[in-house]
């Protein structure tokens, strides 16, 4: 006789340890993948998981097995050929005819190059962002700027008419009238009883029963004067407002498009911009992307352009900041939205323009930006811009700037951006 | 006599064809293909049957069917793997899985229509259950009633040690012994039964008492200032097969909670040792009774028209046997062969042709269900395939042998299903299927005891068929393990040696 057990409401996520031990020891590999991946995204593509490769080699499990050689004995069915003594020639590849060693077959996984696996948006998003905190986050927790949220919170006796609540004041309603009534039909239950019991009694008591009758109908009368419903019941539901961090965030991507600016420069850039996004998306609710391009004028423009649309022409850096503060101004109330910038730059400025641009990032727009970032993508000197930064990253602890040369420092880089952020602050 | 009594074109109520099942549905059916169970005289374990769902399948998949276990990244890259495979459509999900536990517990999917779940129970909670229960190897070698309260136990004993040592040190020794897991068995020695008590309660004592043995072992004070003889003394003193007891028992620096590890992965081994080794008599056996108990019950009438057409379509399916030069062919199919087998077993019993008579004297004519039975209860794929693979059989398959020499430019067949070939195809097959002739043949040699207490394990090729390089990484692991150089030969055939491996100590 067997016993049946219906298993389907049973946790399903039984593997999920032996998945994060996967992912625990496949650590380093799955990152260098995750950083491949990141150039192939758009900015703003966070939703999705990511495919992962690693070699086969590095997740396989050794055992002893036998190689290929030697002499091996098999049989095969479905003859249909062969005769006694024939000589074949060794097939190929090995599958169909045999002649490969079983152990190639026992060990599983060989002969796939690449171990492939899906990683959740979660999974993906916490191994890109393993131990990065949010720029800035402790020392602005104060000043952050506040928003409300109304809640509910219990009920009240006042209110408006929307928000009463009606099986609340009606459970109100009925306690009153049991609370009310109850004495009084017990007592008119126990005079019904005492005029039975002068009824049943073979001597007449009309008098008696006259004045307990009377008695009922005063009670009575007193029990259908309870109101069936009393301003005393009702219940409204009562709403509460409570602060909320701002969840809103706009990010900036300020990059010169000038003729010295080349695919390549810029696509290590888009790289960094979507380290960036992601990177705050994890933080905030609402994410806006602001794309400014400059090479000696600034514009606005949407994502497609900023990344590949060719320019030519000098190179003004302030025209960018100068576009950045009026779109803060007209559009991001500063007490509302937290802003980021990123600027990528390959270094080159006008060079009577760089002091211009200290003067109005720190002086303008360093205090209504949660975080500034610079980054100047080059092989070469620095300029006269990345002095003028230097002085403004002395000086300012949210203001960030790094060097980065080639598409393998982004991610170190990034990381050292946000990394070093708590100990500037607190040393500042 | 054997053949039960048919009585065809009875009106009875016929069980429903679903095709969706329901409980009361799946008891009905339970119960008829008991009943017919207990008239071919099967002898099973009590039944558990669990429903669950396709992700639940893949949890068990990915822990080697078993119900609980340790946990362990290699779990997790199965399931990964198992995962994607189905979530891309690559493979499909076996319909069931069955452990050899007391009650036996057998997995059911959900999505399974009511005659597939028919089908998984005349399969596996009648067919393997009672195949656990009867063959001398699973009754000599496992423990059914006690395997679920070793796991729980393992369990246990693996999370609280990464608790106490680090996830890290813990998988480093896990990964060492699942690179030597298949030689973690005894293959001889009738290893003694486990229980989750006894072992919690020898637990303490076992590891005090192997420390103190190994630092006994080591104890390298001279007894006497003249200079000892030296004596070429090997220890062991004969080689050992079980590489894995070996080093529980014996590696010098392990700590305790090391050996206890050790002995988890080799006991795990030993169980699923017999499964190795009877995967064609298993599932030949699983299969045949499911086609003889649902055969029966549709003789009776209780099963309908589309239930047995549904039934025989996914029977078919799975003792199909591809030729060696289709594209679906990969090796021999253990469902094909063990059916084919246990049907011609019956073949020969009740119509038997001369040839039976001259080539299987002890089966033809004999009365088929007590030969069947017989067949299943003391044989392994290998003594079976040797004992009853007939003449019919070979030809059936159009079995050929080759013999591929490496050293050689062509294969050479060998023999073909002809008068001559019948034997050496049988041979053949049988060694096939021989678990020596598969693993490669490498055993504890000898420890320099007196020297730098070095390991050399020895392997004896057979037809000099070399290792595969992944020795290199399994060399490392042993080295892991042993705590001192380790070192892997290979005895030639003319009797010379060659170091194929080894791993040295680092310096400290």
């Amino acid at each position: 006789m067997a016993h049946f057990i219906d298993r389907r409401l049973n946790s399903k996520g039984k593997s999920t340890v032996n998945r994060q031990r996967f992912l625990r020891r496949y650590k380093n590999q799955i990152k260098r993948s995750i950083a491949d991946a990141v150039g192939q995204r758009s900015v703003t593509d966070v939703d999705s998981g990511e495919s992962i490769s690693i070699p086969t080699r590095d997740v396989s499990e050794p055992v002893f097995h036998t190689g290929k050689g030697g002499k091996r004995e098999q049989v095969h069915p479905g003859n249909d050929q062969f005769a006694p003594g024939d000589s074949v020639e060794r097939p190929l590849g090995g599958e169909g005819g045999g002649g490969t060693g079983d152990g190639d077959a026992s060990d599983s996984g060989e002969g796939q190059d690449e171990f492939s696996f899906q990683i959740s948006k979660d999974e993906y998003l916490d191994l890109l962002f393993e131990d990065l905190a949010l720029p800035n986050l402790r020392k602005t927790q104060q000043k952050q700027m506040i928003q409300y949220e109304t809640f509910r919170s219990g009920y009240q006796t006042d209110g408006v008419p929307s928000n009463l609540d009606i099986v609340r004041s009606l459970k109100g309603s009925v306690a009153r009238r049991i609370a009310l009534t109850s004495g009084k039909k017990r007592e008119v239950k126990r005079l019904k009883m005492e005029i039975q019991a002068f009824l049943d009694d073979p001597h007449e008591h009309p008098i008696e029963i006259a004045a307990l009758e009377k008695r009922i109908a005063e009670l009575e009368g007193k029990i259908k004067r309870v109101p069936f419903i009393d301003s005393f019941d009702l219940r409204f539901k009562n709403y509460d407002k409570r602060a909320i961090p701002t969840s809103k965030a706009v990010m900036f991507c300020l990059m010169d498009v000038s003729g010295s600016m080349d695919q390549a420069t810029k696509d290590i850039a888009k790289r960094f911009y979507i380290l960036l996004y992601l990177f705050l998306t994890r933080n905030y609710k609402d994410v806006e992307v602001v794309y400014i391009r400059h090479h000696t004028q600034a514009k606005e423009v949407d994502e497609q352009e900023f990344f590949y649309s060719q320019e030519t022409g000098g190179t003004i850096v302030s025209s960018a900041l100068k576009l950045m503060l009026e779109i803060v101004q007209n559009r991001y109330d500063a007490g509302e939205w937290n802003v980021y910038a990123a600027q990528a730059s390959d270094g080159d400025n006008w060079a009577d323009d760089s002091p211009s641009c200290r003067q109005i990032l720190t002086d303008k727009i360093l205090p209504l930006t949660r975080y500034y970032s610079y980054i100047e993508i080059t092989q070469r000197q620095h300029q006269s811009l990345w002095r003028e930064y230097e002085t403004i990253a002395s000086n300012c602890d949210n203001f960030a700037m790094k060097h980065i040369q080639s598409a393998e420092d982004i991610f170190p880089t990034f990381r050292e951006l946000f990394k070093s952020q708590h100990t500037t602050a607190d040393g500042a | 006599m054997g053949t039960p009594n048919v009585k065809p074109d009875r009106p009875k109520a016929m069980l429903s064809d679903g095709p969706d099942w329901t409980f009361s549905l799946l008891t009905q059916y339970e119960d008829e293909i008991d009943r017919v169970a207990k008239i071919y005289k099967l002898d099973t374990y009590p039944n558990q049957i669990e429903i669950i769902t396709a992700e639940q399948m893949m949890d068990a998949y990915a822990s080697i069917g078993m119900p609980i276990n340790y946990s362990h990244w290699s779990f997790g890259k199965k399931f990964i793997s198992t995962e994607q495979g189905y979530r891309r459509g690559q493979m499909g999900l076996a319909y069931e899985i069955v452990i050899n536990s007391e009650p036996c517990i057998s997995y059911l999917m959900e999505e399974n229509t009511i005659t597939m779940q028919a089908l998984v129970i005349a399969h596996a909670c009648y067919g393997h259950n009672s195949f656990f229960k009867g063959n001398y190897l699973f009754q000599t070698w496992t423990d059914a009633s006690s395997i679920i309260d070793y796991l729980v136990f393992a369990k246990k004993f693996v999370s609280d040690c990464e608790e106490k040592h680090g996830v890290d040190e813990v998988e480093k020794i896990m990964d060492s012994c699942h690179a030597l897991m298949n030689y973690g068995v005894d293959r001889y020695k009738r290893p003694s039964k486990i229980s989750m008590v006894e072992e919690q309660a020898r637990l303490a004592d076992r590891a005090e008492y192997l420390q103190s043995q190994v630092n006994d072992l080591w104890r390298t004070l001279p007894q006497s200032n003249t200079v000892p003889e030296i004596k070429e003394v090997r220890f062991p003193s004969e080689p050992q097969e079980n590489i894995l007891y070996f080093i529980e028992k014996k590696a010098p620096l392990l700590e305790p909670w090391q050996r206890e590890l050790v002995r988890i992965v080799r006991k795990i081994s030993q169980y699923f040792y017999p499964q190795k080794q009877t995967q064609v008599m298993n599932e030949g056996w699983a299969c045949f009774w499911h086609y003889h108990i649902l055969n029966h019950l549709y003789d009776e009438g209780k099963v309908t028209d589309s239930f047995i057409m549904e039934f025989l379509h996914s029977h078919t399916a799975v003792v199909a046997q591809p030729d060696y030069n289709s594209p679906y062919y990969s090796g021999i199919n253990p469902y094909a062969l063990g059916f084919a087998m246990f049907m011609d077993i019956k073949r020969m019993c009740t119509d038997p042709t001369p040839e039976d008579y001259q080539e299987m004297p002890d089966i033809a004519g004999k009365d088929w269900l007590e030969t069947v039975h017989f067949a299943m209860q003391n044989f392994k794929d290998e003594s079976f395939i040797s004992q009853f693979l007939s003449p019919k059989l070979i030809r059936d398959f159009k079995f050929f042998a080759i013999n591929d020499d490496m050293k050689q430019d062509f294969i050479e067949i060998s023999a073909i299903h002809n008068e001559q070939g019948y034997r050496l195809i049988r041979e053949k097959l049988s060694a096939q299927y021989n678990l020596s002739n598969l693993e490669p043949n490498i055993q504890v040699y000898n420890v320099d005891v007196r020297g730098d207490r070095s390991l050399t394990l020895r392997y004896i090729p057979q037809n000099g068929i070399p290792l595969a390089k992944s020795q290199h990484q399994v060399m490392k692991h042993l080295h892991r393990l042993w705590g001192f150089d380790v070192k892997l030969e290979q005895k030639n055939e003319d009797g010379s040696l060659t170091t194929l491996a080894r791993c040295h100590s680092g310096i400290g």
